[in-house]
């Protein structure tokens, strides 16, 4: 992140690397058995996206992903999983839903995957200037100064709504955690 | 310093692994449980109240992740900036009020219904007992 | 490859290359020294003599404390998860070094003209260094849950999820504070911060951001001192290790270089606090008598002066009671820490700061 420091292309390397990490720690989450395993691959990869947005030039986004969630999300994974304490998912659950023994969800669960992919390279496609460099199509919020002022002036009715969002959120744990105390 | 920081500690690891003795018994090998045997597994089911403390923790740390955009551009809002801020503030303190109520951040005894209306020595007794007249 | 050389032998690579090895060794030299100094200093409030044997008035005490932990075997219960049980020293060491990283501790410096331009006196200048801290000091709870939770052990487990409730806790009025001083100061790059804070109100009073705004700049202080003690897990916030409930709490099972980990993560952590309150509350290297480019002795003073209160707590203050510790931290640091902010704002904006 220090200035004047690039030697090599570093930044398609450190792409890479970074890319390598979200992907590799996201494979490992579902590749796990053991749940405890699955979050803390789950926080590698925030890491990994996380080095993205910093070569995107976006620091904050960077910054909050791991703040909001590897340090918050992350941690009520972690209580949940601890909680209701299942430290490895059942085996002979894992056998039934094998997909050579249901292979209905496994073809429906393929063609979301297909479909997704397909949606995006349309996107992909229909984006303009993907082949420019980031420095050159720099985005208006870059800056988290910039970002305030663009949220609290053209995004101000989203901002204030995500606190009845919030609300909702807050009244919504307390009301499930007690029903469930009972 | 993340690379400095992994070296030292698991240099730490191997070094002390290669020169500290290793010969485990089965008491060395039991949990600390003051000298007792260990009784049954420790991953037990745990109170709810630290999933519920992790998820309010979770809400308002969004808050305070949207409060630095806002305080970066301060300056430039304005009053109306201060005020939207204070509006999404309000709405949030119905939400603490709520929790607050329903005993979220009580953990002692008070926070358990039943407390409230256990038997318990009432000062006649408390008197009763230090003069010895019960006994 | 010429490229990789030339980059090597640049005065500035040189320079960043120095500058990190020595806050390396100067963190684990620090923590050495810090423990030293919390035994002296205990035994002093205590009215006896500390460690006095090792060396000349037992000054080499840390070093035969880590040889002897080197030598110690290591233990592990057997029902632990073997390699959580060693990874969350390790993350536990990894968060501590690297959340030093962002913090400035000098002016720029050209270090005696053998730079070609001045280079600052930290590792890493980044803009949104106080948002970094804010980030690492938040992953410090998975070493500590992940220890809990690896041990199988039931002190290590409610150690593990008692001290990572508190620290979450916390967390939100650290933050809020956080955000009311780079909102005073307008900026998120801790070098900024501490340059704001140059010069004298009316000639005598540091324009250090303690004064700042008074009384709004002393109540973010405090509130943010609190929540760096309660983070670092140091009494009277010392749950995760309250011996007389929990033994040693998370690190019960722990032995040998992997307890020396988990030592070492604790009292760097504490530096890191002192010296980013330094940098934030106390002016950081600006202070009277001393020239800008040797601010850095300013800077170690005053942070000797925050490390001697973090033991001076330690060794007067009772450890709270858990609902006490959540109460104080959600109902009365948090509010206190949210209007603090909005009035500062205000402040602000009414006074055109």
């Amino acid at each position: 992140m220090r200035r004047g420091c690039s030697i090599l292309g570093s930044d398609l390397i450190l792409f890479g690397l970074f890319a390598a990490v979200a992907v590799m720690g996201s494979l490992a989450v579902i590749g796990q058995k053991n749940p405890i395993y699955s979050v803390l691959a789950l926080i590698l990869s925030f890491f990994g996206l996380s080095g993205l947005y910093v070569l995107l030039e976006a620091p904050f986004v960077a910054v909050v992903q791991i703040i909001i969630y590897a340090g918050a999300i992350m941690v009520l994974f972690l209580f949940v999983v601890m909680l209701l304490n299942v430290p490895r998912e059942d085996a002979a659950e894992w056998d039934r839903t094998h997909p050579y023994y249901r292979p209905a969800p496994a073809v429906l669960g393929s063609a979301l995957a297909a479909a997704t992919l397909g949606l995006l390279a349309w996107a992909f496609s229909r984006t303009p200037g993907l082949g420019a460099g980031v420095a050159d199509a720099r985005p208006a919020a870059s800056s988290v100064g910039q970002l305030g002022r663009v949220l609290f002036t053209d995004y101000m009715f989203a901002f204030e709504v995500t606190s009845i969002l919030i609300l909702i959120a807050m009244v919504g744990a307390v009301a499930l955690a007690r029903k469930r105390e009972q | 310093m993340v690379a400095l920081g992994a070296v030292v500690g698991l240099g730490g690891l191997v070094i002390s692994g290669l020169v500290g003795p290793s010969n485990p018994t089965p008491e060395k090998e039991a949990a600390y449980e003051c000298g007792m045997p260990p009784v049954g597994d420790a991953r037990e089911r745990q109170s709810v109240k630290f999933y519920l403390i992790a998820m309010i923790f979770l809400l308002f740390d969004i808050e305070v992740a949207f409060l630095y955009p806002w305080a970066m551009a301060m300056r430039d809002l304005g009053w109306p900036g201060l005020l939207q801020i204070t509006l999404f503030f309000a709405i949030l303190v119905v939400g603490y009020a709520y929790i607050w109520r329903k005993g979220v951040l009580d953990w002692g005894p008070e926070s358990d219904p039943d407390y409230k209306h256990a038997p318990r020595p009432g000062p006649a007794v408390i008197k009763r007992y230090r003069y010895g007249t019960r006994h | 490859m010429s490229g990789v050389l030339d980059w090597l032998t640049m005065p500035q690579t040189i320079f960043f290359l120095a500058v990190t090895g020595v806050v390396f060794l100067a963190l684990q030299v620090s923590a050495a020294v810090f423990v030293y100094a919390e035994r002296k200093v205990a035994a002093f409030m205590q009215q006896r003599y500390g460690p006095y044997l090792v060396g000349p008035k037992g000054l080499l005490q840390p070093i035969a404390d880590i040889v002897k932990l080197v030598f110690k075997e290591e233990l592990r219960p057997k029902a632990a998860d073997g390699l959580l049980f060693a990874a969350a020293p390790v993350i536990s060491a990894i968060a501590a070094f690297a959340a030093f990283a962002p913090v400035p501790f000098g002016a720029s410096t050209t270090f005696f003209g053998l730079l070609p331009e001045p280079m600052p006196l930290q590792v890493a200048d980044i803009n949104v260094a106080v948002l970094v801290i804010f980030a690492i000091t938040s992953m410090g709870v998975y070493g500590i849950v992940l220890a809990g939770w690896a041990s199988n052990s039931k002190y290590s487990l409610l150690g593990g999820l008692r001290s990572s409730a508190q620290m979450i806790s916390y967390e939100l009025a650290y933050g809020m504070s956080l955000a009311t001083i780079c909102m005073i100061a307008g900026s998120l790059s801790l070098r900024e911060i501490v340059d704001a804070q140059a010069g004298y109100y009316f000639g005598v009073i540091p324009k250090w951001n303690v004064f700042v705004l008074f009384p709004t700049g002393f109540i973010a202080f405090l509130v943010f001192g609190t929540a760096g003690v309660a983070e670092t897990n140091r009494a009277p916030f010392d749950f995760p290790e309250a011996e007389q409930e929990l033994v040693a709490g998370y690190h019960t099972e722990y032995s040998s270089m992997k307890f020396a980990l988990f030592f070492l993560a604790e009292y760097i952590n504490m530096v890191t606090a002192a010296a980013v309150t330094t940098n934030l509350f106390l002016g950081g290297w600006h202070g009277p008598l001393i020239p800008e480019a040797y601010g850095w002795i300013w800077f170690l003073i005053k942070l000797f002066v925050l490390c001697f209160v973090y033991l001076w707590l330690r060794w007067t203050l009772p450890r709270f009671r858990y609902d006490q510790l959540m109460a104080f931290g959600w109902k009365l640091l948090l509010p206190l820490a949210t209007i603090n902010l909005l009035v500062s704002a205000a402040g602000v904006l009414y006074f055109g700061l």
